[in-house]
């Protein structure tokens, strides 16, 4: 009863959008917008049960999804070790502290162009330009957070006789979570940003690929599908990943 | 720089010290610079990989005196800022009108909440296929991208807005129209420019993308350009000149943010 309810409540939640879907839907089916502006919503629906059974999305979508893996998930690793490390240690912070000022301004999409250069055009450019674009965001929420931890918390520790490897894993780490996970949530979204667009600009597979190969090829219905499939994408992992962090966080007051 | 002359700059406090400080705070920077340079000059990396500093710098000087890097930039920095500003305005709209209304939010949150962690630049296809590939595509995508940060920051920042102050202004006989210009948008502009300020960043990611899917000038086809020919200073001089240019308009964002919270608490806490 209360799965139903909430099913319910999600349902009217997002009505708004079923409503836009079906005046497109009108729209097209009664000549009121021009067919040369795209497919109505059924024919994008059509072209992706195709795009389905044809098996190219599964093959695309698996590649974009080793790469998206490969890049976010070292970029996390490190990030969080280099952040962590600069709030910690003296002369991590001098060595990488400048370096971090100096690249944060940079738009990160401008390294395609130069990955495509030093990688070409296979997996790696994209694993590359994930990683060093979701790199900064963490390394930054990192450093705040384990800068902020309670000195007390660390004092009372060492007051204990905890080891310094142990105030690390146990202190630090935990208390500085809520901030590293709120970077990650940012350079999720931007991972999937960098990920389409260097797809779409040197490629010949993955997701971005195929919107840009369906797209000069003029077949806009396989297009659109693959736009939704892309978008509807980083919207489920942004979710999955909030549930994830109220899951891992339910120790503290976290809500965002 | 010897000890006692770097001991007597301490006492003196003189440039001596400042210089100092400046060089252990670029210390890593400058490391850096000079591995790029030496790296290639002597360490025997490959210079397609990785052009020498110098050459790099060389050609960005004569690309500006040609005028071509400079024309690129200003075409970007327009595309950007285009987009921002048209996702500002209309961000703020619908972001205070999500708050005030409640018919438009129950339109507006779904879409927002839908929309906000979407890999936009996925739409670059179809706004080409609409609005073709000149300036208009670029800026839609661009403001399409920034504004969803700035309605979700208007939202927040206009519901939480102090109910005395609302109270206070209501009770002298204020009326409502008043109210939101003369007491919500104000009291809600430190939350409005933090939304802001995330989204600044992106109308240049974003700029910088569009402009290498669909050319048209800029920065971002001037690189992609120049990779696809397989010239790589090219190439860098692209990444310096987009560096710089990330560097500036933030740094005048940044000046813009105090400047127009000069009455708020926060800037005064910094002096």
């Amino acid at each position: 009863m209360r799965i139903l309810g909430r099913l319910g409540r999600t349902g009217f939640y997002y009505t708004p959008l079923l409503i836009l879907a079906l005046a497109w839907e009108l729209m097209a089916r009664t000549g009121v917008m021009p067919a040369d502006l795209g497919p109505s919503p059924w024919q994008t629906l059509e072209a992706l049960s195709t795009l389905y059974r044809d098996g190219d999305l599964l093959m695309h979508a698996g590649i974009s999804f080793w790469r998206e893996f490969a890049g976010f998930i070292t970029s996390c690793i490190l990030g969080t070790a280099v952040g962590v490390g600069m709030a910690r240690v003296d002369w991590v912070r001098t060595v990488f502290r400048p370096v971090v000022t100096f690249l944060y301004p940079m738009p990160k999409s401008a390294l395609i162009p130069l990955l495509l250069l030093w990688f070409g055009i296979g997996h790696m450019s994209k694993i590359a330009a994930i990683f060093l674009g979701c790199l900064l965001p963490i390394v930054t929420s990192a450093f705040n957070g384990a800068r902020g931890v309670d000195p007390q918390l660390i004092w009372s520790a060492r007051s204990l006789g905890t080891s310094n490897t142990a105030i690390l894993w146990k202190i630090v780490l935990p208390a500085a979570l809520p901030d590293i996970l709120s970077g990650v949530r940012i350079a999720l979204s931007l991972s999937w940003l960098l990920l389409v667009s260097a797809e779409l600009l040197i490629s010949r597979s993955g997701l971005g690929y195929l919107i840009s190969y369906t797209g000069e090829s003029g077949d806009y219905s396989t297009m659109f599908a693959a736009i939704l499939v892309v978008v509807s994408i980083g919207f489920v992992a942004d979710r999955i990943f909030l549930h994830l962090i109220r899951w891992v966080l339910r120790y503290t007051d976290f809500t965002g | 720089m010897t000890s006692a002359a770097a001991g007597m700059s301490d006492r003196s406090k003189g440039t001596g010290f400042a210089l100092r400080g400046w060089l252990l705070r670029y210390a890593s920077v400058i490391v850096v610079l000079a591995t790029w340079e030496l790296s290639v000059r002597v360490g025997g990396v490959d210079p397609f990989l990785l052009p020498p500093l110098s050459a790099v710098l060389s050609l960005l000087a004569d690309e500006v005196v040609s005028g071509d890097v400079p024309y690129q930039a200003m075409l970007t920095i327009y595309r950007a800022m285009a987009g921002f500003l048209a996702a500002t305005l209309l961000g703020v709209a619908i972001g205070v009108l999500t708050a005030r209304n409640r018919y438009c939010r129950w339109f507006f949150e779904p879409l927002i909440s839908v929309g906000f962690p979407m890999p936009k630049i996925a739409f670059m296809a179809i706004f080409i296929l609409w609005f073709g590939i000149g300036d208009t595509s670029k800026i839609v995508m661009v403001s399409l991208t920034c504004i969803f940060p700035v309605i979700s920051a208007t939202y927040l920042g206009t519901t939480r807005v102090d109910h005395y102050l609302i109270w206070s202004a209501r009770n002298m006989g204020t009326s409502e129209n008043r109210i939101l210009w003369r007491v919500v948008l104000p009291a809600s502009m430190p939350q409005i420019l933090s939304g802001l300020q995330i989204a600044f960043p992106s109308s240049l990611i974003v700029t910088v993308v569009t402009e290498m899917i669909s050319s048209g000038g800029g920065l971002g086809s001037y690189m992609i350009l120049a990779a696809r020919f397989a010239l790589s200073e090219k190439v860098f001089v692209g990444i310096v000149t987009i560096a710089i240019v990330g560097y500036v308009l933030l740094t005048v964002f940044g000046h813009v943010r105090r400047r127009l919270l000069l009455w708020h608490a926060e800037s005064q806490q910094a002096i």
